[in-house]
């Protein structure tokens, strides 16, 4: 029995990691790699030869459609499925935030944040993660006493507390309200910059994926229909050059958004198809 | 006009009866009077059934000879030892069933088989094996509570939510680290059900039990009163049996308010 192959190396949170624009430099090595992965459940291939590379502190938004694979190719990288004997690189701490934050109810709020960690000092490495989500104060709470919104901090610190070297987020601002889901992407944005995960945030809210991430991957059929590098400067608003790559995003997902008339073309983005090829 | 036809609805209220309609306490104490009475005028004889004064007389009497206590204790160590085995046994089982797709093929359909099976209807068998001392009895109260504390464990472990086992498994939880973290907790409500019941049925399986031959308990306290026709000293024993049964429950309901302050419904309390 040959062990499945699956390399893991420690990740330098130190290193300085690219800004954006975060094309890596080719000498640093990338934190996710995956070649030609497929993933098959009977007889349907739900990830179909897919190239993904994954720079260190590099920012990826995945779209694409239900059904597309997304969730699948993030519980490949969150170990959570098996990959047989393909070669898959992550780095050896990952963390997951979830849809629904997940929290056990069963203990409180500090304690599902220090989940699954044994060294001394948990409590105060909790609290720590807890205070930069803004939670300071919700400590000793209860799970099911928190909002929704609560909760995803919650998760996010459990997430953090680990210093993953890959952050994978699984559409975690879907459930919440349009303000608070607003919030949450500014605390995003702040925690990554602050911690410099290398970030893959799967959504199917082609906005969200704009305002955040250094790439755009759209998701078709288990294989990355289109990629957009975002050059924009954050905080993004949603002004002209957002709105000509949304409408570029929009239509490799099938979607065919009225023009606007104030809108600058091809400014902004590149587009790179994945036979390598790129546009300007 | 209306304010006249207002007038009239508001002066033929009928006539209220203060507090009484709500008085759940009323027609029990009515019950004790009447037993009372019927006992005072000979309606009720004495062989028959004790007045409730001649059973209060007889109980503190009881108490303050030791008598009562010691009796009592005799068969509290023989529930809680049946109880004992029967955690332990359960929890293994349930444990081991609910975790794995080869333990519940191995288990179960064993412990569905047992259950068909009336417990008490094994107490010839148990007599015949262990004869009429403290085993058979302590045997017969850990084979019948087992059942309820296995099925509900394993019901439990098999209704974890799986998406909590599988943040915690992203986070490095496995093994033993992830029954204890996740899947115990998880299973611990279900677990208090299956205690609860498996209480209710050692009290029913104790008096059953300490039929058999007994030299001390509230069996022995019952069978004797019953040679000498003493009914005050067997309705003392009843209502120390629905004692028990109600301090069981309020021992569970103790433990579960500690165990599960999680849960919304009693964080709210």
């Amino acid at each position: 029995m040959v062990q499945p192959r699956i390399r893991r190396r420690a990740f330098d949170t130190v290193s300085p990691a690219p800004a954006s624009p975060s094309i890596a430099p080719p000498s640093v090595a990338p934190a996710v790699k995956l070649t030609g992965f497929v993933r098959q459940f009977g007889e349907n291939r739900v990830i179909d030869g897919l190239d993904l590379s994954i720079a260190p502190g590099e920012f990826v938004a995945l779209l694409g459609a239900s059904g597309s694979g997304k969730t699948t190719l993030l519980r490949t990288l969150a170990g959570l499925d098996p990959v047989g004997h393909q070669d898959v690189t992550t780095p050896s701490t990952r963390a997951v935030v979830f849809q629904d934050a997940r929290l056990l109810p069963w203990k409180k709020v500090w304690r599902n944040v220090a989940l699954g960690l044994k060294d001394k000092g948990v409590r105060a490495r909790a609290e720590a993660a807890l205070k930069e989500v803004g939670l300071g104060h919700r400590l000793d709470a209860w799970p099911s006493t928190l909002s929704g919104g609560e909760a995803q901090r919650t998760a996010l610190a459990r997430a953090l507390v680990r210093e993953p070297g890959l952050l994978l987020l699984d559409e975690p601002f879907a459930a919440l309200d349009a303000l608070t889901r607003l919030k949450m992407h500014d605390l995003v944005l702040n925690l990554w910059s602050e911690h410099k995960p290398a970030v893959l945030l799967v959504t199917h809210d082609v906005d969200e994926a704009i305002a955040l991430a250094d790439r755009v991957l759209v998701l078709n059929k288990g294989k990355i229909a289109a990629e957009e590098h975002i050059t924009l400067e954050r905080p993004r608003a949603p002004d002209a050059r957002f709105q000509v790559i949304r409408r570029r995003l929009l239509g490799h997902l099938g979607v065919e958004a009225p023009v606007s008339l104030q809108e600058a073309p091809h400014e902004g983005a590149l587009i790179a198809f994945p036979t390598g090829e790129a546009v300007q | 006009m209306s304010l006249a036809i207002a007038d009239r609805i508001s002066s033929a209220r009928p006539f209220r009866w203060p507090r009484l309609s709500r008085a759940r306490w009323l027609s029990p104490v009515l019950l004790l009077a009447l037993w009372e009475l019927g006992s005072r005028l000979g309606v009720i004889p004495e062989r028959v059934l004790a007045a409730p004064s001649t059973v209060a007389e007889t109980f503190w009497a009881l108490t303050i000879s030791g008598e009562l206590p010691a009796n009592l204790l005799v068969s509290l160590a023989r529930a809680a030892a049946g109880l004992s085995i029967a955690l332990v046994v359960a929890v293994t089982l349930g444990l081991v069933a609910g975790l794995s797709r080869l333990g519940e093929t191995a288990i179960d359909p064993l412990m569905q088989i047992k259950r068909t099976i009336p417990s008490l209807a094994l107490t010839p068998l148990f007599i015949v094996w262990f004869g009429i001392g403290e085993t058979p009895k302590i045997v017969l109260i850990a084979v019948a509570t087992t059942f309820p504390i296995y099925l509900n464990l394993f019901a439990g472990v098999r209704g974890i939510d799986v998406r909590l086992v599988e943040a915690a498994r992203s986070f490095g939880l496995s093994g033993w680290s992830l029954v204890r973290e996740v899947i115990l907790p998880g299973a611990l409500p279900s677990f208090f059900v299956g205690l609860r019941y498996a209480l209710g049925v050692s009290v029913l399986v104790l008096v059953v039990a300490e039929q058999i031959n007994a030299q001390a308990g509230l069996g022995h306290l019952i069978n004797n009163a019953r040679d000498f026709m003493r009914t005050d000293i067997i309705v003392v024993c009843l209502l120390v049996y629905a004692l028990l049964g109600l301090g069981a429950d309020a021992l569970v309901r103790t433990l579960e308010r500690r165990a599960l302050a999680w849960r919304p419904s009693l964080v709210e309390q």
